[in-house]
């Protein structure tokens, strides 16, 4: 049995495992990629035998060398299927993927899962040649894969210029920049960011690029649809007011072959609650976050949680939460010591000087009121099951309220990706038609497995005479 | 079950509303595997599991009822005598129970394993889609314009000279009469009133797989009871067989453990071999409550007249609708139209075999 487990290999989780490897403990570092950094240090395929050097490939390069020459355990192209804690709080994990072993436990877990990415559903989303902001960076990162041969970049946040910039960096053609976002926002955010002036200055480089390549920049805008027939062929960009909704004379049509699309990122946050911990909402970190204290502490005794995942702080702030959570397990588990109490105070303050940076960025991606407007009535809001808006809001008007009740009545969220990629735009109409506030509206019940899985995976060939018969049905 | 009594009280005339702590219909009644099947009811419930397969059968498309027909399987020769000797039994209760051959059954449901050694066959037997039990009776109770609270857990209840007086946080309903069918959490409730009862929840495992290829066309259950399955039209198959999760109702929803998850889903395997590159999508438990002779609670709660119990129905997802029926007429006064169940009897355990 290990002293802790991490899941997530990305800064946070990695430096939760360094950290806790550190003070003595036995550590199981276990992450789905094949090797560590996580999202935004992602390692290169095997099969990119050479890259340019970027700044976050030497970070990446630099945590994944620490990790490699550490006495931490690893388990890469491994998934988390399940997460127990039995009555004696020993944390059981049902595992999948090329691990030999179905199952690992420990003593303590340090969840680590970072974010994922919300994108708002809009006319054409659903259409080949539309990516996630977030999912293109992976192909930037992982493959060096442009979207397609002339983009449109669209959006809310710094990663709408992240990608503009990626693509323009990889070769690629950009016919149109859309940012959600006005310059008096960003203005606003600089502001609060000026404490990490050196982040502060790429973006500004990133959007100088831009001006500098010609390519049109358009503020305060969205698209309101994206057309094609059975590929992105041209998408329509319309100014918004502040709140985000359309401005519907004034569209321009432009012609692309591809779309990275994002309204922001939001905490991954299953794995917290398939392991039990309260939740509550927060859009300034996010949405929903799992209830901590600064150092990462859950409701639930030994469960930790650290990085993107208890909010979105961004990458600067993570390997600090990462050691704050490390601590915390350490000194729950072996008592604390001055050099635990000295490294937990120090990494307190420069995870207080990072936050600010990662607070005012996620602002600029708390949705805005009037995206929900431009969810057309027949856009699939639930891809996996094909569920429109308008039978969520049927669904609704019958008089369901809760994501449980919506989710039995229309099949929203049952198919594969879990509700993962709908139970946003799901609680935003919820929110539109009911009235109710974010925290009121709830989620889901949650239900392993965190993916699917197959038979095949978690269970062997069965001997039938060593089936646990538990007793017949009464007659 | 409380829902379906309303419907009958509401027609009777009576002045009804419906109180659920959570969403409508999303206990055990919205969290089973949907199976309504004949050969897994309890002998001396059998005529009421037939009525109240009746029931569902009239609900049709609006509960994705489907009648496929339904095999039992066993695998070895213990299996097979209790096969036997169970559905014989069951046969004689009036279900349409036969025997078949592996061979014919390997004819109607090639993807199923070679190694069965005995099959009984109910032509009656299907399944609804549990996920719309909350949506359908919302319909009906909108319809009959019967007043109904979400989401709105009782904290007191007041004995008063007419009746009761419910709580719950700024809201007082006042109420001549009152029902509890509250499923695993009878127990808290009616300690609400100072009535105890002995109510075990079993804390039911089912799981549901991605869509798939054409694996089965009847609902297919096991001589021992560990396995029921069902291939949706949608092509998702659903897999229960009551393997037992972990919780208890006072604590919110129950878990799942891969102690018992994981032997479930092999039997499931062993059973269609083909289910084994299928991915698991979502696994959950639901609480099915029961007293120790595993017969259902229906009556007049302790020696009070205007308080009644409904719950503990074994096979309660094909009963409830009729019992619950059964027990709108009780409560307006009428002689029902099959014996109710005294909540008040002395319990013996439950044999099981």
């Amino acid at each position: 049995m290990y002293d802790v487990i991490v899941i997530g290999a990305g800064p946070a989780g990695a430096n939760a495992a360094l950290t806790a490897e550190h003070y003595g403990l036995n550590v199981l570092l276990i992450d789905e990629g094949s090797d560590a950094g996580g999202q935004v240090w992602r390692v290169k395929s095997k099969s990119i035998l050479s890259a340019p050097v970027t700044e976050t490939s030497l970070k990446g390069d630099k945590l994944r060398q620490r990790v490699k020459s550490s006495e931490v355990d690893i388990l890469f192209e491994t998934r988390v299927w399940q997460i127990e804690q039995n009555e004696e709080h020993v944390w059981q994990l049902g595992l999948q993927g090329v691990c030999e072993r179905s199952s690992v436990s420990g003593k303590a877990l340090i969840i680590a899962t970072g974010a994922q990415e919300r994108v708002i559903p809009l006319n054409g989303w659903t259409l080949p040649g539309v990516y996630g902001l977030a999912g293109a960076t992976a192909l930037f990162k992982e493959h060096m894969i442009l979207p397609g041969k002339n983009t449109v970049v669209a959006g809310s946040g710094p990663l709408v210029f992240f990608v503009a910039s990626e693509i323009i960096r990889l070769g690629g053609t950009l016919s149109a920049v859309v940012t959600l976002n006005s310059r008096f926002e960003w203005l606003k955010a600089a502001a609060e960011m000026i404490s990490k002036p050196g982040l502060l200055w790429q973006g500004v480089k990133w959007v100088f690029k831009l001006h500098i390549k010609g390519i049109p920049l358009h503020w305060q805008s969205a698209l309101s649809s994206i057309n094609g027939n059975e590929y992105v062929q041209d998408v329509d960009i319309i100014k918004t007011t502040k709140y985000g909704y359309l401005k519907r004379k004034l569209n321009v049509l432009v012609e692309a072959d591809s779309v990275c699309l994002g309204h922001g990122l939001i905490p991954a946050i299953e794995a917290t609650r398939l392991a039990g911990a309260d939740h509550h909402y927060d859009e300034t970190l996010g949405g929903w976050v799992p209830t901590i204290d600064q150092c990462g502490r859950t409701t639930v005794k030994y469960l930790y949680a650290c990085g993107d995942n208890a909010g979105i702080l961004g990458v600067q702030a993570a390997p600090y939460r990462g050691e704050l959570s490390a601590i915390a397990a350490v000194e729950d588990l072996t008592g604390s010591t001055s050099e635990t109490i000295n490294h937990h105070n120090k990494a307190l303050k420069s995870l207080g000087e990072e936050a600010a940076f990662g607070i005012a960025a996620t602002a600029l991606t708390i949705p805005k009121n009037g995206l929900i407007e431009n969810i057309g009535k027949n856009v699939e809001v639930c891809r996996c099951e094909g569920i429109t808006r308008e039978e969520i809001e049927i669904e609704l008007i019958k008089g369901s309220v809760s994501p449980n009740s919506i989710k039995s009545g229309t099949r929203c969220g049952m198919g594969p990706c879990g509700g993962r990629f709908c139970s946003e735009s799901l609680a935003m109409i919820t929110e539109s038609i009911t009235n109710q506030s974010r925290e009121e509206i709830g989620l889901p019940t949650a239900r392993p497995p965190l993916r699917p899985v197959s038979m095949d995976e978690i269970s062997d060939e069965l001997d039938y005479d060593e089936l646990p018969i538990p007793g017949v049905s009464p007659l | 079950m409380g829902c379906g009594t309303a419907l009958r009280a509401s027609e009777g005339g009576m002045n009804t509303i419906i109180i659920d702590q959570s969403d409508m219909g999303q206990g055990a009644s919205g969290v089973n595997a949907g199976t309504l099947s004949m050969q897994i009811k309890r002998v001396k419930l059998m005529p009421y599991a037939i009525k109240g397969h009746d029931m569902w059968q009239k609900m049709g498309q609006e509960v994705d009822f489907h009648k496929t027909g339904g095999y039992t399987l066993a695998f070895n020769d213990r299996e097979a005598d209790l096969l036997h000797d169970r559905m014989t039994m069951k046969k004689e209760a009036g279900a349409n129970i036969s025997f078949v051959s592996p061979a014919i059954l390997q004819e109607k449901e090639p993807s199923l394993a070679q190694k069965i050694v005995a099959a009984s066959y109910c032509p009656d037997d299907g399944y609804a889609n549990s996920s719309l039990t909350g949506q359908y009776y919302r319909k009906r109770i909108t319809q009959l314009g019967i007043n109904y609270m979400e989401n709105t857990k009782i904290t007191q209840i007041n004995e008063t000279s007419t009746g009761y007086e419910i709580l719950s946080g700024e809201n007082r309903i006042q109420t001549k009469r009152i029902l509890f069918a509250c499923g695993g959490w009878l127990k808290e409730a009616v300690s609400l009133i100072g009535e105890d009862i002995p109510v075990n929840a079993r804390v039911n495992t089912v799981s549901v797989t991605e869509r798939a290829p054409r694996l089965m066309n009847s609902v297919i259950g096991h001589a021992t009871g560990l396995l029921t399955m069902k291939q949706k039209n949608n092509g998702t198959v659903l897999i229960g067989g009551g393997w037992q999760g972990i919780g208890k109702p006072s604590e919110g929803r129950g878990k799942v453990v891969m102690d018992s998850l994981i032997p479930n889903l092999q039997l499931a395997k062993f059973a269609a071999p083909k289910l084994a590159k299928v991915r698991i999508v979502r696994s959950w438990t639901g609480f099915e409550a029961n007293v120790p002779d595993f017969y259902p609670l229906a009556g007049k709660l302790g020696k009070r007249d205007n308080a009644f119990i409904l719950g503990c129905v074994r096979g309660g997802y094909t009963i409830g609708p009729y019992i619950s029926s059964l027990m709108g007429d009780y409560i307006l006064g009428k002689e029902p139209e099959m014996p109710l169940f005294d909540p008040s009897r002395k319990f013996e355990q439950g044999k099981l075999i």
